[in-house]
């Protein structure tokens, strides 16, 4: 797209579309972080995951009010009125990710044993690979602005649920075997719980960022179906 | 987006109020509008918005003949109103702008008093059969344009004595006075200072209800605000017509996408 006549606010823009980058950076990092905290229990990295998001939550802070000293100066139109309605959504969806992801880490801390359960463990680790490539995907789409690439992740969110729902299932069954490990793997239960929220943050930034590119709504083209709260 | 018009826009299509057909206008040699083909609904807001020299005041003009007082100015093309012709020889001009009326940029009051300056175009087209009709005029067509608890004591007075917002309200009840069906205004507002913007914009959001207008404006927050249909020109062409929300959100045109979002060299 070519440039704006008054070029601070091409410079505005960038630099938006950057702080909302690094915010993308930042919660894919905890993300990371807390899982890898929460299989190795490595209560360290689980700490460091928690102070750290603090500094997202400042950037998300700072881009919003970027964001509505945009709006109140420059009036946006068309493309770049959606890409600034787009950034907003997208810095929430961060800011979000984000506190999944400490809440993960809280809890890599409060399991709190050299867990037997490896085992359970590893189907969580499998999920999140799943999320973490999700996220990462359409963060890239985002600063491609390839609205393609963000369908494709729309599509792929109905993997992370199965896997949801096949770990729910597995979960339930290690409790009913053996309820000395209910305390632990009530605890993963409610990291994979967030871990599948965070792969819905990165379909809605999917749906923003098909819409900040097309300007069309990208069609749900999957029914919501959560089978785990019928099992339950 | 669809192939195929749905059920409303088809009807909507049937029941324009201005129609303008491959309209071209020349002054002189040059030519100042190419090809403007546009269906202007009834009872509702259109804008024209577009760089200056666009066009789009020009075109805006050929909707009641006001090009024909300049002499080297060529109409071609067709454009109906209620599906006439209003280019047709049989049709008489005067009679034409008493149901188009217009607003300009600068409020231009006559240098009479504010009674008189509603009266004098329902006077000269007979409208009014005794005094008493002209006052209800009168004193109707300001109450439509907002203006008659601030003017209702003083309507001797002169209506250039009055503030810019005022008289451009005092403008705009002048063309309602006879009776039109179209309103054109040619940056109504660009006079004026916010506050009087606003109950300019006001008055046109209520007078859609009974009237069809056309509006020229530089301001594209003021189209949005104001119209539910916009028409972007350049360089004498339409570019792209569409929904107000339409074309400043999503425009389908580049060189509307550049203009609206202030990126055109």
């Amino acid at each position: 797209m070519s440039e704006h006549t008054v070029s601070a606010y091409d410079e505005e823009l960038t630099a938006m579309a950057g702080k909302v980058a690094e915010m993308g950076g930042l919660a894919e990092r905890a993300f990371a972080d807390a899982v890898s905290a929460l299989v190795s229990q490595d209560l360290d990295l689980a700490k460091s995951t928690i102070a750290n998001d603090e500094r997202l939550d400042a950037l998300h802070q700072d881009v919003e009010m970027k964001l509505i000293e945009i709006i109140a100066r420059r009036q946006p139109m068309g493309q770049d009125l959606r890409e600034i309605t787009a950034a907003s959504r997208i810095a929430n969806d961060l800011e979000r990710v984000g506190d999944l992801a400490k809440n993960v880490a809280k809890r890599a801390i409060a399991i709190d044993s050299s867990l037997q359960s490896k085992k359970l463990a590893i189907g969580v680790e499998h999920m999140s690979e799943l999320a973490l490539g999700q996220l990462k995907r359409v963060l890239d789409a985002y600063t491609r602005r390839d609205a393609e690439a963000a369908r494709r992740v729309q599509e792929a969110d109905a993997e992370v649920d199965a896997i949801y729902t096949s770990l729910f299932r597995e979960l339930l069954t290690y409790m009913m075997e053996d309820p000395r490990v209910i305390t632990q793997c009530v605890h993963l239960l409610f990291c994979a719980k967030n871990i599948e929220r965070i792969g819905d943050h990165a379909t809605n930034i999917a749906e923003n960022v098909y819409y900040m590119v097309t300007g069309e709504r990208l069609p749900e083209d999957r029914e919501k179906y959560d089978e785990t709260t019928s099992a339950g | 987006m669809n192939e195929m018009p749905s059920i409303e826009q088809a009807n909507e299509m049937t029941e324009s109020k201005i129609s303008a057909n491959k309209v071209q206008v020349f002054y002189g040699d040059n030519q100042a509008i190419k090809d403007v083909d546009i269906e202007i609904q009834p009872r509702s807001v259109t804008s024209f918005i577009g760089p200056s020299g666009c066009g789009k005041s020009t075109f805006l003009r050929t909707i009641n003949r006001m090009n024909d007082t300049i002499d080297i100015c060529r109409v071609e093309g067709s454009i109906k109103i209620d599906n006439e012709d209003i280019y047709d020889p049989k049709v008489d001009p005067v009679q034409l702008r008493a149901k188009v009326g217009m607003v300009f940029q600068k409020p231009n009051p006559f240098p009479k008093s504010i009674y008189d300056n509603i009266a004098y175009g329902p006077r000269i087209h007979g409208l009014a059969r005794n005094k008493a009709e002209l006052d209800d005029i009168v004193s109707s067509s300001l109450q439509k344009a907002g203006l008659w608890e601030e003017v209702k004591n003083r309507l001797d007075e002169p209506g250039t004595g009055m503030s810019g917002g005022q008289q451009q309200r005092l403008c705009i009840a002048r063309a309602i006075a006879v009776s039109p069906e179209v309103i054109l205004m040619d940056e109504p507002c660009s006079a004026l200072d916010p506050i009087a913007t606003a109950k300019v914009e006001e008055l046109i959001d209520e007078l859609r209800e009974n009237y069809t207008i056309v509006i020229v404006t530089h301001s594209m927050q003021q189209a949005a605000r104001v119209s539910q249909r916009t028409a972007f020109f350049h360089l004498g062409i339409l570019v792209e017509e569409g929904l107000t929300e339409d074309i400043f959100t999503n425009p389908k045109d580049k060189r509307t996408q550049d203009y609206i979002t202030g990126r055109f060299g």
